[in-house]
């Protein structure tokens, strides 16, 4: 208990000598406020929303995917439970359908030669290597997509004696969701530049991205985004389905994850609590 | 003191209600320890093979691979199906077909062994049915054995021109993998 | 702390064999009877706990290395399909990655219980310094795994790491050069980097598993500090270890493993870096290179320091001071509990420990700077000046006559004032 109280005041010690300390702020590298979003597989009990899984799907095959390629991603993993679940039929169609093939080989003539995907294929962008795409691209690489959500994240921007209450808030709500957060702000973040912002040439400016210079043109605006299959749609629809559906390409176990989480916490919750009652079973024999 | 201190009741309930949800929750971890070592899901995907067969002329056989597995194809001369469909079911040492897609009690017969109105064709798993050898008989130079189909090295196994065990120590018929024929020259394997 | 083992073979096959073989007499005697502290707090079951962590590495460990291929081209495509084909894979990579963090924040948790209680003080100076070889073994061997999945901060993490010691050029120039080739098996991190990496990975683990026998014998022979930093004097100063310790271990074991398995299920990847989630290019460097943050304190010490050879020193310094501590504290009493004024100091360490941490993962740049200046300051001069300062002009509070006088309000009797303050065990 003492020890207890020793930490809790210490910590606070901390805090408020921390805060006396307050100093000149460092400079952070241009990066922007990212605004959190709802998510339906957000936090502890966040699952994945079958139906916004198929209509991000759509805008990667309708947009992205004619730079961006998804090579983590195979065909099949579009059918499999926890993710879009476009029935089997349609996914081979679909395969059999992508415009870009698999180059397989060597055949009998020790020729490699192109082929449609089959289901087990990786889902391919339309270069074969980086070189080919940034000979294509003006000189920027596309990057693939299939960890994109993974591998950004947001930077915390707020003063720094609360970065230690948002990091345990961020631990006890489960937040993980940096990375669609970002595509998300990077979707929508499009504008004109700042009158005293010098843009490159072919360069967009773009007020999520790191230093605001981005080599992508926008592929979604308020005026032209793609349409779902019911009419409906809307540039920040779109920029939240694909995040949604980049963010379960990039984490395709999270609905079994957080479902077999819930079943393990229960379990470890229980027996704590027996063997600590167990404990002081034991214990109360002896006069301590 | 001392004997206070010795003399715990060790079969509390509560005590014993712990020590069992320990042990049950051991047990249940142990599980994706083990089914980690099980075929993976990319290698489940790839359970199915299409194979083109026109290049394999009459009396030529070529190897495919199906599951990491050899699959002999040879494409029979009619002698040696005719060899093939003489042979007395009484003779064969494995009176079951082996063909995945028939039953375990199916007779080895020559015609229970292909596709009907397709047996020039017949497709095997290249396995020795003795101790995983890959059986000789597939290159025109080979051995094809005492009865002119395959020739196990290993420990002298001979197949017929059906790929019926029939001397040796093999125990089983070589086996007929799941397929069908997709179009009139490709066939699809599992 | 002599203690026989009351083991009595129950067959006459278990007797035959005891009378060759006496190992279920060794651990019965070491691990059912062992005469335990009676006044031991939560605190001491971070020992258990980090030989659970040990052991749940090495499984899981082994299991992703059937999965695992250790080559520059395949390691993050072999990491990817472990996590999206292999049956269970996302579940034993998870607990492996989290484990490594779990298993530093026991022991964490476990160092600074002993120098809080004096655990280091004579006759336990084997002990602690074995301790510390297991810290530093610990460390080399997080720091190659990290380097496995040969992502971007896998690799840069590497290059920055191994490259510390081309300092050595600073004293005699070549050598540093010659050392880091001969780390990195070429001019530069590559495969064959990664490959001698995998194989001491899988090797150290094992190194600390003797290193922890050793650890756990040398307790053994000592027997265990507790909060009043007394020596077990009489038998009722002692309960044994089973079923006492052993079912409080159980509770202090469970409750880390709810922390464990949050972090397993649903914070996977908190601990980690997004950059570790793009694969390993020699030619771009991450906009920001921060180490796991268990190393953040070191490396912020290391970033204190505007020389090259003098934050490599100071870094190691940093853990070999340690080895020093038992020689340092020149205080009679062992637990801060009755060092009224140590005990400031010491939470002022923890503090500095903690602002280290913090600082280490913000650029090297104004205000970050002074202050891990003046954390790294005060982390040498608590070993150098304070434990020796403190200890020879501090009054002690009185301690209690025995450890069952600070629990057992009958036990010796007319307890001095001072143990009156003493916590209950709970």
């Amino acid at each position: 208990m003492r020890l207890m109280k020793n930490a809790s005041l210490a910590t606070l010690a901390f805090m408020i000598g921390a805060a006396l300390a307050s100093s000149g702020q460092a400079a952070d590298g241009g990066h922007a406020h990212i605004e959190r979003q709802t998510w339906s597989f957000g936090g502890f009990t966040g699952q994945y929303d079958q139906a916004q899984l198929q209509r991000g799907f759509q805008i990667y095959k309708d947009s992205c995917a004619f730079c961006h390629g998804l090579k983590r991603v195979r065909f099949r993993n579009l059918a499999e439970p926890g993710g879009p679940q476009f029935p089997e039929d349609a996914v081979k169609a679909l395969a059999q359908s992508w415009p870009n093939k698999v180059t397989d080989g060597p055949d009998d003539q020790g020729k490699m030669f192109e082929r449609e995907p089959k289901p087990f294929d990786p889902i391919l962008g339309p270069y074969k290597n980086d070189n080919e795409a940034r000979a294509s691209q003006n000189g920027a690489l596309p990057p693939d997509l299939s960890l994109i959500a993974k591998a950004r994240n947001v930077e915390y921007t707020g003063t720094w004696w609360a970065h230690p209450f948002s990091m345990l808030r961020d631990i006890a709500t489960s937040y993980q969701e940096g990375g669609p957060d970002y595509i998300y702000a990077l979707l929508t973040g499009y504008e004109e530049p700042p009158a005293d912002f010098t843009l490159a040439e072919g360069m967009q400016y773009n007020k999520a991205f790191p230093g605001h210079q981005i080599a992508m043109p926008p592929p979604i605006a308020k005026d032209s985004f793609i349409k779902y299959q019911d009419g409906s749609g809307s540039m920040e629809q779109n920029a939240r389905d694909i995040a949604a559906f980049l963010a379960w390409a990039g984490d395709p176990s999270l609905n079994t994850r957080k479902a077999t989480g819930w079943l393990v916490m229960l379990y470890l919750l229980v027996t704590t609590l027996l063997l600590y009652a167990g404990k002081r079973v034991i214990w109360s024999k002896i006069p301590h | 003191m001392a004997s206070e201190v010795e003399d715990p009741d060790r079969r509390d309930f509560l005590v014993i209600a712990g020590n069992a949800f320990v042990a049950v929750g051991a047990a249940a971890t142990l599980w994706p320890f083990v089914a980690q070592m099980n075929p993976d899901a990319g290698a489940q995907a790839l359970a199915s093979v299409e194979i083109d067969l026109s290049p394999v002329k009459e009396g030529q056989a070529i190897t495919a691979m199906w599951r990491g597995k050899p699959i002999i194809i040879r494409n029979r001369t009619p002698d040696e199906i005719k060899a093939a469909e003489a042979v007395p079911l009484a003779d064969l040492p494995d009176q079951s077909a082996r063909n995945d897609l028939l039953p375990e009690s199916t007779p080895a017969t020559d015609q229970n062994r292909v596709k009907e109105g397709k047996d020039n064709w017949l497709i095997m798993v290249g396995i020795c049915t003795h101790l995983g050898c890959i059986p000789k008989g597939q290159a025109m130079g080979d051995t094809k054995g005492d009865f002119g189909g395959w020739f196990c090295p290993c420990h002298g196994s001979h197949y017929d021109t059906s790929g019926r065990i029939r001397k040796g120590p093999a125990p089983r018929n070589l086996e007929v993998p799941p397929y069908e024929f997709v179009s009139d020259t490709k066939i699809k394997i599992g | 702390m002599e203690h026989t083992s009351s083991y009595e073979p129950k067959s006459s096959f278990a007797k035959w064999w005891d009378d060759r073989l006496p190992v279920a007499r060794l651990m019965h005697g070491q691990f059912v009877d062992f005469p335990t502290p009676r006044n031991l707090n939560y605190l001491w079951t971070f020992g258990g706990i980090l030989t659970f962590c040990l052991a749940a590495q090495i499984v899981t460990g082994i299991v992703l290395a059937m999965h695992y291929q250790p080559s520059a081209h395949e390691a993050f495509n072999s990491v990817e399909a472990i996590r999206r084909d292999v049956n269970y894979g996302w579940m034993i990579r998870n607990f492996h990655a989290v484990g490594a963090s779990m298993f530093f924040i026991a022991v964490y948790i476990h160092i600074f219980r002993g120098l809080y209680y004096g655990s280091y003080k004579a006759p336990r100076e084997v002990l602690w310094i074995i301790g510390v070889i297991i810290f530093l073994v610990m460390m080399a061997t997080a720091f190659m795994g990290y380097a496995l999945p040969w992502g971007q901060m896998s690799f840069w993490g590497v290059t920055v790491i191994t490259n510390l010691f081309s300092s050595l050029n600073e004293i005699i120039p070549g050598v540093g050069t010659a050392v880091v080739e001969w780390l990195w098996g070429g001019y530069s991190v590559s495969g064959t980097t990664l490959n001698r990496f995998f194989s001491l990975h899988y090797l150290l683990p094992f190194v600390l598993a003797g290193l922890v026998i050793l650890h756990i014998w040398a307790l053994h022979v000592a027997g265990q500090n507790n909060p009043t930093g007394l020596d077990i004097k009489t038998k009722a100063d002692a309960v044994p270890m089973y079923p006492y310790a052993v079912a409080k271990d159980a509770v202090g074991m469970f409750a880390f493993l709810l922390l464990f398995a949050w972090f397993v299920f649903f914070l996977p990847d908190y601990l980690g870096h997004a950059d570790n989630y793009i694969e390993a290019n020699p030619l771009v460097t991450p906009p920001h290179i921060v180490p796991e943050w268990y190393f953040l304190p070191f490396y912020a010490i290391l970033r204190a320091i505007p020389s090259k050879l003098g934050g490599v020193t100071a870094m190691f310094a940093a853990i070999a001071v340690l080895v020093f501590v038992p020689w340092l504290d020149t205080s009679r009493v062992r637990s801060a509990k009755y060092r009224p004024l140590y005990k400031w100091f010491f939470w002022l360490l923890v503090i500095s420990c903690l602002g280290l941490g913090y600082l280490g993962a913000k650029p090297p740049e104004g205000a970050y700077v002074i202050w891990s200046r003046i954390f790294t300051v005060y982390y040498f001069v608590h070993f150098l000046l304070v434990m020796p300062i403190i200890g020879l002009i501090e009054t002690p509070k009185p301690l209690p006559k025995s450890i069952s006088a600070s629990v057992l309000p009958s036990g010796g009797g007319g307890a001095p004032h001072g143990a009156a303050a003493a916590p209950e065990t709970r």
